[in-house]
C-alpha cells in the first residue's frame, strides 16, 4: 500500500508538469495583456511586462514557474494590490477555507441525503414513491444552478425575508442555508439517481437471494448486503466532483457574493492575471489527483476484490 | 417410508406468475409428503416448475409469481399462513436453501466467516459473537474446509468454486435446519468438484438428520443421493416413487424417455441416445388433457382430452397416465 501510494504521488508529479505546460501554453495563446488599459500607452505595457518578466522567451517564463512551484512559491499577482502573493490570497485570506467549507457541507448533504433516497427509491421500485423520487430527482439534475440559486433568493429573502441576501464571508448558519442548498441539490439529486441505478443492480443478484434464504432482515438486507455493493458507481462519481465542489463553483459564489475562491478564479482569468491562472490551476489540479487517490483507496476499502497495484507490479 | 413422520406436506400446491401475457400456471396443483430424515428428488426439465415449488417452500417467490392455492404444512402448520416476519424467522432456521451458482451466492464484499457467523445471530438462538465464530468454524471443518480458522476471514473470492459450494453448505446447516433444499447445487461445478459436494451432502445428511429436497435434471444425481424422487413436468408431478423404481421400473412416458436420453456408461456398444421429441408445451395455453399428450408416443385419444389421475402402480410408486387405466379407458372408448 505505502509503496503503491509512492508510486501514485510520483506519476502525480508528473502529472502536474504536463497541466503545467498546457495551461502556460493556452494562457499565452490568448491574446490580451494583463497591463491592457484604456489609458496604457505601448511604452507602460512594455515597461510593465519587463518589470514581471513577461519580455523573456516562453520557454524561461514556463521554467521560472516551474522552479518556483518546485521550492513552494506560487508566486506574485498582477493585479492585487502590489507584490501580494497568490498563496496568501488563496490560503491566508480565507478563500479557499470559505468555498472549502461551502463545498464539504454541500457534499455531505448529497450523500446524507442521495443515498438514502436513492435506496429507498430501488427498495420501493414502481411504487408512488419512486416515481416521485424519479420527478424529483430528474428535475434536479435539470435545473441549472443559477435558477435554482435565484428561485432560492426571491423567496426566502426577498418575499419571506427568512434568509439574508448576501452571504458574505458565511458568518452564522442562516447565511449558509441557501448557498448550500444552491451548490448541493444537482449533486444530491444525481446521487440519488446513481444510488437507485446500481442499489436495483445489487437487489437482483443471487448473493441477496442467499441473504433473504438464511432470514436477514429487509433492513440489514438493502443496508448491509446491497448498499456496499452499490456504492462503487457512487464513489466513482463523487471523487472528481469533491475536487470540484471544494475549489468552489462561479455561479454559487457570484449569486450570494461570496468572495471565495472560484468566483477568484473566473476574475483571475478575465483580467490575464497570469501567475493567479497558473496558480489556482495547480492547486486545483493537485486537488483532483489527490481525490482520484482517495477514490482508489476507497475502493479497496468498500470493495476487497479490488487490489491496488501498479502496472509494475 | 410409513414409519416415517411427515416433516412437510404439500398439497394441491398451485403457483402463478402474472405476466402481461396472462397466467402462467408454473406449478399446477401439486401434492407429496416428506419424511423426516427423507431425501427426496425432484426431477424435470427447464420451465418444470421445480425450482419455483422449492421457493414458494421457503417464501422466496418474487413478484410476479405467486401462491394461488393449496397448502404447505411443515410439522403441521400451513406456512402460507405466516406473515412475513414469522417467514423470516423460518427461514434459514427450520429450512434453509442453497444455489445453483456457488460463484455469486455469496457476499463478495463481506468475509466467509461474517456470512456464516450472521446467518446464526439474526435468529436469536442465544449466541453471543465470540460462540457464533467457534460454532462457524467448526461448520466450515465439517463441511471440509481445511485451515478453517484461517479461511474463516477470508473472503469468497480466496475461494474456490466447489470451496464456496461447501461454505454455503456450511451456511445453510449452522443453524440445524430440518429441511435443507438443494436447487441444483452441484449443476455449476466441474465433474469431480460435484462428485465431492454429493459425497459431503450425503455424508452431512446422515449425521445431521437432515431432510433433503434436492432439485435437479442431472438423473445421475439423483440416483446418487435420494430416496424418492418426483418427477416433474410443466408444473405436474407426472411420477413419483422410491429411486429404485423410478430408475428400474419407469411407467410414465415422460420417465422412460427421460431415462432413454441419458447416456449411461453401463451399457456396452454405443448406444444412442433417444431424444423426446417436440418441445415443452406454453404454460400460458396448457392442453385440455395430460401436459405430455403433445409429445408422447403411446398419445391415445382420452389423453388429449382429460388430465390423467394418479395410478398406484407399486409400493408408494405413482404414475399420472391413461395407460395405466388402458383397460377402463379402452372400454370407455369402445362405449
Amino acid at each position: 500500500m505505502a509503496g503503491y501510494i509512492v508510486k501514485r504521488i510520483a506519476v502525480a508529479i508528473l502529472t502536474l508538469l504536463v497541466i503545467i505546460c498546457i495551461t502556460f501554453l493556452l494562457m499565452n495563446a490568448v491574446p490580451g495583456s494583463p497591463f491592457l488599459t484604456e489609458k496604457s500607452t505601448p511604452e507602460m505595457i512594455a515597461r510593465a511586462n519587463a518589470k514581471y518578466g513577461l519580455d523573456k522567451p516562453l520557454y524561461v517564463q514556463l521554467f521560472n514557474y516551474i522552479k518556483n512551484y518546485a521550492r513552494g512559491d506560487l508566486g506574485t499577482s498582477l493585479k492585487m494590490q502590489e507584490g501580494t502573493s497568490v498563496s496568501k490570497i488563496i490560503f491566508h485570506q480565507g478563500k479557499f477555507a470559505l468555498s472549502l467549507k461551502l463545498g464539504l457541507y454541500a457534499l455531505l448533504l448529497a450523500v446524507v441525503i442521495g443515498i438514502p433516497l436513492g435506496c429507498i427509491a430501488a427498495y420501493n421500485r414502481g411504487k408512488w414513491i419512486d416515481g416521485f423520487l424519479r420527478v424529483v430527482t430528474t428535475v434536479g439534475v435539470a435545473v441549472p444552478t443559477f435558477v435554482l440559486a435565484t428561485l432560492l433568493l426571491v423567496t426566502f429573502a426577498v418575499k419571506l425575508q427568512k434568509l439574508p441576501t448576501l452571504s458574505g464571508s458565511l458568518p452564522d448558519f442562516k447565511s449558509y442555508v441557501m448557498p448550500v442548498i444552491s451548490l448541493s441539490f444537482y449533486y444530491t439529486c444525481y446521487v440519488a439517481k446513481l444510488t437507485r441505478t446500481s442499489m436495483l443492480d445489487a437487489i437482483n443478484q443471487d448473493y441477496i437471494r442467499t441473504a433473504r434464504a438464511k432470514g436477514v432482515k429487509t433492513r440489514a438486507l438493502i443496508l448491509k448486503h446491497a448498499l456496499r455493493n452499490s456504492l462503487i458507481p457512487v464513489i466513482t462519481y463523487l471523487g472528481p466532483v469533491m475536487a470540484g465542489i471544494i475549489t468552489g463553483s462561479f455561479v454559487v459564489e457570484s449569486t450570494f457574493s461570496i468572495p471565495g475562491l472560484g468566483k477568484y478564479f473566473v476574475q483571475s482569468v478575465l483580467s490575464r492575471d497570469y501567475p493567479v491562472i497558473m496558480a489556482t490551476t495547480v492547486v486545483l489540479s493537485a486537488l483532483v489527483i489527490l481525490m482520484n487517490l482517495v477514490v482508489d483507496i476507497a475502493y479497496k476499502i468498500v470493495d476487497p476484490r479490488i487490489t491496488l497495484t501498479s502496472k509494475e507490479d | 417410508m410409513d414409519e416415517k413422520k411427515t416433516l412437510l406436506e404439500v398439497k394441491d400446491l398451485k403457483v402463478s406468475f402474472f405476466t402481461p401475457a396472462g397466467e402462467v400456471k408454473a406449478v399446477n396443483g401439486i401434492s407429496y409428503t416428506l419424511g423426516y430424515n427423507e431425501v427426496m428428488g425432484i426431477v424435470g426439465e427447464s420451465g418444470s416448475g421445480k425450482s419455483v415449488e422449492a421457493y414458494s417452500i421457503i417464501g422466496l417467490l418474487q413478484s410476479p409469481g405467486k401462491v394461488v392455492g393449496g397448502t404447505i404444512e411443515f410439522e403441521g402448520e400451513n406456512l402460507l399462513e405466516y406473515d412475513e416476519e414469522k417467514m423470516r424467522q423460518f427461514r434459514g432456521n427450520k429450512v434453509s436453501m442453497i444455489f445453483q451458482n456457488p460463484m455469486t451466492c455469496l457476499n463478495p464484499v463481506y468475509t466467509i466467516g461474517n456470512q456464516l457467523v450472521e446467518a446464526l445471530l439474526c435468529h436469536d438462538k442465544g449466541y453471543t459473537k465470540e460462540q457464533a465464530r467457534k460454532r462457524a468454524i467448526e461448520m466450515l471443518e465439517l463441511v471440509g474446509i481445511n485451515n478453517a480458522e484461517k479461511r474463516i476471514d477470508q473472503y469468497p473470492h480466496e475461494f474456490s468454486g466447489g470451496m464456496r459450494q461447501r461454505a454455503m453448505i456450511a451456511m445453510a446447516l449452522i443453524c440445524e435446519p430440518k429441511l435443507l433444499i438443494a436447487d441444483e447445487p452441484t449443476t455449476a461445478l466441474d465433474v469431480t468438484i460435484q462428485a465431492q459436494i454429493l459425497e459431503l451432502m450425503k455424508a452431512l445428511q446422515k449425521k445431521e438428520n437432515t431432510s433433503i429436497i434436492f432439485i435437479t435434471h442431472n438423473l445421475g444425481v439423483v440416483a446418487e443421493i435420494c430416496d424418492r424422487v418426483s418427477v416433474m413436468y410443466a408444473g405436474h408431478i407426472v411420477e413419483q416413487g422410491p429411486v429404485n423404481d423410478i430408475f428400474y421400473n419407469p411407467q410414465h412416458p415422460y420417465t422412460k424417455g427421460l431415462l432413454a436420453s441419458t447416456p449411461r456408461l453401463d451399457e456396452e456398444g454405443k448406444e444412442r441416445l433417444i431424444p423426446i421429441e417436440g418441445t415443452p408445451i406454453d404454460l400460458l395455453n396448457p392442453p385440455q388433457g395430460c401436459n405430455f399428450g403433445p409429445r408422447c408416443r403411446d398419445c391415445m385419444k382420452i389423453c388429449l382430452r382429460e388430465k390423467p389421475p394418479f395410478a398406484e402402480v407399486g409400493e408408494g410408486h405413482i404414475s399420472a397416465c391413461w395407460l395405466h387405466f388402458r383397460d377402463q379407458a379402452g372400454k370407455e372408448d369402445r362405449t
